[in-house]
């Protein structure tokens, strides 16, 4: 079973996000933030992240640029998950690394579908 | 299945998927909640003048939170209203515009709006919340009309450094070769600029720089240099500014003659080509990444075909994205085809040189699906927690009574019972006391209601009125905190509408124009001690003494100060000359004595005219279990708070005496005391039993000593309080009973009432 990485700060996002996840197959872990994510993601292996942008302690865009300096996390798929959808934002978010840039609200049907379309 | 975000009515996205939101509503109406008044609080205390970033970006998350979950829920109406609040808020935290109270204001109004649309989405009732106005006067605060003024104007933004709109939080807009994959932002066009021919190219690389530095113009991709003229520099803009702007700001560092700026053509440029990939194109790459994985209930494959914009949100090329593009061209609609071609199956690695992983889903089994890792919290009803400390209440008192039934045998003979009920007191009391924690709160949870209720107050009635908070994480007992809360709310009104004098009267007597308002809580033994403190007029003792004897009061001049000031909390009494809308006529002041009496608190006044008055409430920390001293009068036993004791011993008769008559005084360490029978008080029966040496118990309340005689003192213990008056009625100088560990009733004293019978 492919395992992801949720992260929202927000509990009703991330409940909802991890139920559609959990729903179409997947084992999900969840994280509170970046830094929380980032711990997360040193115990364990996951094959796919998907993180919102804006969070406490360290944003997506940040989360993103730790992981792919790390080898393990060189070339997981990344998706940012957010309301935030300025071009800037995600330009600085593709420069970060990130695989794609989702913007919620989102479809839980096209969510598993984007899913399905980079993970390995 | 088409783009649903454009369709703002649609009540739940998830719908489509077959997926039953509304479990997760609940969740949403409490972060919220939460978020909200997070928000609240911050804004009420944000420096305007020196607003931190770190402030401003957590106001914005707090409305970017709730936007994100209103939008995802369903509730269109919130997730416009936070759009426009997360809008303003985002060009704050940019710096593009300064904050100012109005903007405060606005954003309070919204929070209040947002808090009425919630309740009527989580209740169902009431009718839709007018945001009309609350909306433009966001919108116009967020884009004041002059949106060209601005624009025009950036130009001679780098003449004056500190006049720039600071975009270090900004990420510049990036040059990636790649860009041209993205679509245009909505209302952007794609332009062609030709700078040149320039003597100094490094004139070039400052235009660059300074279209990058002014935030949110657009992107600017450097194009191959032109065969024909080196001196000419093309670029390919993205920007939504005008060309006159343009124009106006590439002037300050070349000339407008070598200025060229015409719309980009697909057939010059290639990154014109169609920015959607062809929607047939993907097909084959659905195929495979459906079958590859466990199949997805709700997602029908052939959905993914019509997909409104062809992108799904990846980026071409990019780490961790399915296709293969190791040399990525910086322009050519090829890039996009390969980023869905059929070749590009999901096992196939990105360009990225790095070995695919296999260990991970293995592992991946044994990651446990924890739902809500942050269980840091856990979020109970009270009435759970009611119930655990009633049962922990029964557990005191069953564990009491074996106590007293171990005390009957001998306990050496039975050395496992001794421990096994050494034990169970031990584990008794450290369970009560983890129980009695979970319902304790810290008393910010009143205290954060009194900025924004300030502020308004203030406002309306025209002072200035700043608040200091002192030991706001004090805890005390969930059940007083939602008791006190009306009463403190009545005092800190009071004191803004009374104390506060206006800023000119303030001026006028030497003080400073803003009034001082603290609040202060904190513990004092088995009390916490609540302060609401103002530096305004003051009473005024000849005042309140007229008053008084207007209302027919006896208040003759030889009353102590605190006895005068005591007189505000009898009923009907009011020292406001005029009528306000705010407190009205001395509201209340006898309903809050007489709320926070029936809590077994008490209330106390200190004033010096023309300096302020502090108002201090004293309660017990809990209602529900108490630290007693049980003593023994003829046949009853009696339970004293211990909270009040101040000491015991035997007293002499030869000790006591009689004055004037009937009161009776007992000298302790130089200070004279009255006596208190609790045999007289009460009526004991005394039969046949003989009384021994009695043994006085000094007792304080209210900064007043007492000694109470009695038989015996029996011991100390907890007691669980039973109220009395909802179980029989209302006795005099009785706060409460208790059941004993042998299975009786004894009465709990109210000490303060004895202690103030007997001074008067």
């Amino acid at each position: 079973m492919h395992s992801i990485l949720a992260v929202d700060d927000s509990t009703s996002m991330r409940q909802m996000v991890s139920f559609t996840l959990r729903n179409a197959g997947f084992s999900v872990v969840e994280a509170i933030d970046g830094l929380d994510a980032w711990e997360k993601t040193l115990m364990q292996d996951f094959n796919l992240v998907l993180t919102d942008q804006n969070m406490p302690r360290l944003d997506g865009i940040g989360l993103t640029r730790r992981l792919r300096e790390t080898e393990r996390y060189a070339a997981i798929p990344i998706l940012i998950l957010t309301t935030e959808s300025s071009d800037q934002m995600k330009q600085a978010g593709r420069a970060a690394g990130a695989t794609g840039w989702l913007v919620k609200p989102f479809d839980p049907v096209r969510l598993i579908e984007v899913i399905h379309k980079v993970i390995r | 299945m088409n783009d649903i975000r454009s369709d703002p009515s649609r009540t739940d996205t998830g719908a489509a998927a077959g997926l039953d939101l509304s479990q997760f509503h609940q969740v949403f109406y409490e972060e919220a909640g939460e978020n909200i008044d997070n928000m609240e609080q911050m804004l009420l205390h944000i420096d305007l003048a020196e607003a931190s970033d770190e402030d401003l970006n957590a106001i914005f998350r707090c409305a970017h939170s709730v936007k994100g979950g209103a939008a995802t829920f369903g509730f269109a109406d919130v997730a416009e209203l936070t759009h426009q609040m997360e809008t303003l808020l985002d060009r704050l935290r940019r710096h593009e515009l300064a904050p100012t109270p109005a903007m405060v204001d606005v954003l309070l109004q919204s929070g209040d709006a947002l808090r009425a649309m919630l309740a009527r989405h989580q209740s169902g009732q009431g009718g839709p919340v007018d945001t009309q106005a609350l909306l433009q006067d966001i919108r116009s605060i967020t884009q004041p009309g002059h949106e060209d003024g601005s624009r025009g104007s950036t130009p001679a933004l780098p003449a004056g450094p500190g006049s720039a709109p600071a975009p270090a939080s900004v990420p510049a807009p990036t040059i990636v070769a790649q860009a041209s994959t993205e679509s245009v932002p909505d209302g952007s066009r794609r332009l062609r600029l030709t700078l040149g021919p320039l003597q100094d190219p490094s004139r070039a690389q400052d235009v660059v720089d300074l279209f990058r530095e002014i935030g949110g113009l657009g992107t600017i991709t450097a194009l191959p240099q032109a065969q024909d003229d080196d001196r000419l520099h093309r670029y390919e803009l993205v920007t939504s500014s005008s060309d006159d702007e343009l124009v106006d700001l590439f002037g300050f560092h070349v000339s407008r003659e070598e200025i060229r700026l015409e719309p980009a053509t697909p057939i010059n440029v290639p990154t014109n080509a169609p920015i959607h990939a062809p929607t047939a194109a993907l097909a084959p790459a659905a195929a495979p990444a459906a079958a590859s994985a466990p199949q997805p209930a709700p997602a029908p494959p052939a959905v993914s075909l019509d997909a409104p914009d062809g992108s799904y949100g990846l980026f071409a090329g990019a780490p961790g994205a399915p296709q293969a593009t190791p040399q990525a061209t910086p322009h050519g609609p090829e890039a996009v085809t390969t980023a869905v071609a059929p070749h590009s199956s999901p096992g196939a690695e990105a360009g990225a040189a790095v070995p695919a992983r296999t260990a991970a889903p293995a592992r991946a089994d044994r990651a446990p699906a924890t739902p809500g890792s942050d269980a840091t919290t856990l979020r109970v009803s009270v009435d759970k927690v009611d119930q655990l400390i009633n049962l922990v209440g029964e557990l005191v008192i069953t564990q009491a009574m074996l106590a007293q039934t171990g005390k009957a045998l001998d306990l050496a003979q039975h050395p496992q019972l001794a421990s096994g009920l050494a034990d169970l007191e031990r584990n008794t009391r450290d369970l009560q006391e983890a129980v009695m924690s979970i319902r304790m709160i810290p008393m910010s949870v009143v205290f954060n209601r009194f900025p924004r209720m300030l502020r308004d107050l203030a406002t309306r009635l025209g002072k200035k009125v700043e608040l200091v908070q002192v030991g706001e994480a004090t805890e005390l007992d969930k059940g007083l905190v939602e008791k006190i809360t009306d009463p403190l709310t009545h005092l800190v009104r009071n004191a803004c509408d009374h104390g506060i004098e206006p800023p000119d009267e303030r001026q006028a007597r030497g003080k400073p124009e803003h009034g001082t308002l603290t609040l202060v809580a904190s513990h004092q033994g088995g009390s916490i001690i609540i302060e609401v403190r103002d530096d305004g007029r003051g009473l005024n003792r000849g005042k309140l003494l007229s008053k008084a004897r207007e209302r027919g009061l006896s208040a003759p001049d030889s009353l102590s100060d605190s006895e005068v000031w005591g007189l505000i909390f009898e009923p009907g009494f009011s020292t406001a000359e005029a009528v306000t809308d705010v407190s009205g006529r001395g509201v209340g002041m006898d309903v809050v004595k007489r709320n926070i009496t029936a809590l077994g608190g008490t209330v106390e006044i200190e004033s010096l005219q023309g300096h302020g008055m502090t108002v201090r409430v004293r309660l017990p920390l809990t209602l529900a279990i108490m630290d007693g001293m049980s003593v023994g009068v003829g046949a009853e036993c009696y339970i004293m708070p211990l909270a009040s004791v101040v000491e015991s011993s035997q007293v002499r008769p030869q000790m006591i005496r009689t004055i004037g008559g009937a009161s009776r005084l007992v000298e302790v360490r130089g200070e004279y005391m009255p006596v208190i029978e609790l045999e007289e008080v009460f009526d004991v029966p005394r039969g046949d039993r003989e009384r021994g040496t009695p043994i006085m118990v000094v007792v304080e309340a209210e900064g007043l000593r007492a000694a109470l005689l009695v038989d015996e003192v029996l011991g100390q213990q907890q007691v669980v309080v039973k109220n009395l008056e909802s179980n029989y009625r209302k006795v005099p100088d009785v706060s409460g009973a208790t059941i004993m560990g042998d299975g009786r009733v004894a009465l709990i004293l109210d000490v303060v009432s004895l202690v103030r019978r007997s001074r008067h």
